[in-house]
């Protein structure tokens, strides 16, 4: 069941000192997630991928687009919609330090979202902060409540941050990042806490994150991201097995893979991304990409389905 | 092969409000010349304040407490503050992170570059000038005149850290100590510079000392691995035995909790608990709290460093009971 369906989002921003200008951070963007899926955004810096994120619970400016929620448009204009979106959609942020207020204890933190959104009673709540944390494997949960966030090593203040996000109950988490900061052998915990919650509760994960690695054992669809458009959207294996768009196949090429006997691969992207303020004429990957023809620098290619599970904005896609 | 450089037992502390850090706690390492080694941990484990200290660069609340860095037999730890500055940045130099952190941003790249090379020797301006030029262009940038009249903040961040690169090879030093030098950067920025780096490496004969917590890194770039955890070194090994067959449990555990993007793994291996830490380190062996393979003595005894075949060594009683066993 489809939970959530974004179409052709566009994101703007005005551009400081320079009057009407406008930086499109995101292009025509679409994307849906099941109930239950696992869909991670790739991309490097500055390709839109957290604006995408935050413009889906209304935190960036929208210029252009629709979202459906479980069956029901969402207008991100209207601030009634938003409200009710935000109780169902909630965010989990790369440091978990710089999201959790010093100055409160773990049950002050876990209390306003319990209180204010979930409804749950005064004398309920420190029963129900406590299930939270036991949920995230900080068990047992009441022996945390009273701790400040100093207090907790940085994968523990990453669960706090995720028993803040499910203490709505919501269908849908945004994980900005959320991995992306800690140690390999701590990723690995919080990966498990994130991969057992979706079993338990039947969340739904928005991934977003630049660590390909985490991608291929973690999500089931990817969405792969260049200057604001999607380039390739597929499902996790066969995109890795066989990247359509040539920017997914550099970019899985660029990671280092842990093991020596594997051939180093030549390095196949040259030069910087270019300014998102003034974007290459038709394909934006044209500028950087191998395999370049003519029709690429004048005409901008469409998101295409190559098959029911994938579709890529190429006009020359590999394995196609 | 001859030996750039040997650092025995190095010690260095920090003074905290809690007491004394043992930041680093008796490393000790060899480079050889040409070689490239890696030094690989997770945040917190020292690598990074075992490259400062061996240049001299740790700052207070910082401080050398004890060991030797024999840069071709000098002891770079007890040279006048004179000498070293002739040989840092000539003959031993050092790539950082964050090159924002180290460059100056009011003064143009080109004039940085040679900044230190001016110290040291009579340049006129033109001399210095081509010089810086030639520098970049040794880093394959491509229009090198206009990169070296920018100021840092004008460069992307991969621009910065080939200037950056520039900078620490002008001299051809004999060892490039390389700490984090992708971590901030994209991920096809990181090729571009590591292939830099390895290219360079090879045209200069400079052996390399690669920090970092990236093990794709160091399968892909380097030749002999150290790994290490709470302030010591755990292990040593020509790198493709260590990913064939790690001799420590903490090498084990970190391989598996790899994610490689060159293939999905079912269920994630997480090492559970975190590491100790440094003020009141535990005093048996630092990874026996959170080792599965942990035996009773671990606990109590701190480990031996046991050498195996092939250039190997592993801090470990296990190391040491299978090497008792097959002697």
């Amino acid at each position: 069941m489809t939970l959530l369906e974004a179409h052709d989002i566009s994101v703007e921003f005005p551009v400081a000192g320079a009057r009407r200008t406008l930086l499109r951070a995101v292009d025509r963007a679409s994307i849906t997630i099941a109930s239950g899926e696992i869909v991670a955004v790739v991309g490097e810096s500055g390709c839109g991928k957290t604006t995408l994120a935050r413009a889906l619970l209304g935190l960036a400016p929208i210029a252009g687009g629709s979202i459906v929620f479980a069956g029901q448009p969402v207008d991100p204009r209207s601030a009634a919609d938003l409200r009710r979106l935000r109780k169902r959609v909630q965010m989990v942020f790369q440091d978990p330090f710089d999201s959790l207020n010093p100055r409160k204890t773990v049950f002050a933190t876990l209390a306003q979202p319990l209180r204010a959104i979930a409804g749950v009673k005064r004398a309920d709540r420190r029963r129900a902060a406590a299930r939270l944390l036991d949920l995230v494997g900080l068990s047992p949960g009441e022996t945390f409540l009273d701790r400040y966030p100093h207090q907790f090593s940085g994968g523990q203040r990453q669960r706090i941050g995720i028993a803040r996000a499910i203490a709505v109950e919501p269908r849908l988490v945004i994980a900005d990042e959320a991995v992306s900061a800690l140690d390999i052998s701590i990723r690995a915990q919080i990966l498990t806490v994130l991969a057992r919650l979706r079993r338990v509760l039947g969340l739904s994960y928005l991934f977003i994150t630049h660590d390909l690695g985490v991608v291929r054992s973690f999500a089931d669809r990817v969405v792969v991201m260049y200057l604001g458009r999607i380039v390739e959207v597929g499902a996790t294996e066969a995109l890795f097995a066989t990247p359509a768009h040539p920017y997914t196949a550099a970019l899985i090429a660029a990671c280092p893979v842990p093991d020596p006997t594997a051939a180093r691969a030549p390095v196949s992207l040259q030069g910087d991304v270019p300014s998102p303020l003034d974007p290459p004429k038709g394909c934006r990957f044209h500028t950087r990409c191998a395999f370049v023809q003519d029709v690429c620098r004048r005409v901008e290619p469409a998101p295409t389905a190559v098959d029911e599970n994938r579709r890529v904005a190429c006009h020359f896609p590999r394995h196609a | 092969m001859e030996t750039v450089l040997d650092v025995r037992d190095l010690a260095t502390h920090i003074a905290t409000d809690a007491g004394t850090l043992r930041a680093v706690d008796g490393a000790s390492l060899r480079i050889h010349a040409g070689e490239a080694v890696a030094l690989v941990g997770e945040s917190g484990c020292g690598k990074s304040m075992t490259a400062l200290s061996i240049l001299r660069l740790v700052r207070r609340p910082g401080r050398i407490v004890g060991g030797q860095a024999l840069y071709r037999g000098e002891d770079l730890l007890a040279l006048p503050e004179e000498r070293m500055r002739d040989l840092r940045g000539a003959r031993v130099s050092i790539v950082f992170q964050d090159p924002m952190t180290f460059l100056n941003p009011l003064m143009r790249v080109g004039d940085q570059i040679v900044e230190a090379r001016r110290l040291r020797e009579r340049l006129d301006h033109a001399r210095a000038r081509a010089l810086a030029v030639e520098a970049l262009r040794t880093v394959r940038i491509a229009s090198p005149e206009r990169v070296a009249a920018s100021y840092p903040h004008q460069l992307s961040g991969g621009m910065r850290q080939r200037a950056m690169i520039a900078m620490a090879v002008l001299s051809r030093p004999d060892l490039l100590i390389a700490d984090e030098p992708t971590t901030a950067l994209d991920v096809t920025i990181q090729a571009q510079i590591m292939t830099l780096l390895a290219e360079l490496r090879r045209e200069l004969g400079s052996a390399m000392l690669l920090i970092t917590h990236d093990l794709g890194l160091v399968a892909q770039f380097c030749d002999r691995v150290y790994v290490m955890y709470a302030g010591q070194i755990v292990e040593e090994a020509p790198v493709a035995r260590l990913f064939a067959a790690p001799r420590h449990p903490y090498t084990r555990a970190l391989l598996r909790s790899t994610l490689p993007v060159d293939r999905r793994i079912a269920t994630f291996s997480a090492i559970e608990g975190q590491p100790p830490s440094l003020i009141a380190p535990p005093t048996g062996c630092r990874f026996a709290p959170r080792c599965p393979e942990a035996l009773a003595r671990c606990a109590r005894e701190a480990p031996p460093v046991v050498a195996g075949e092939a250039g190997t060594s592993a801090r470990c009683w296990l190391a040491a009971e299978v090497a008792h066993d097959a002697a």
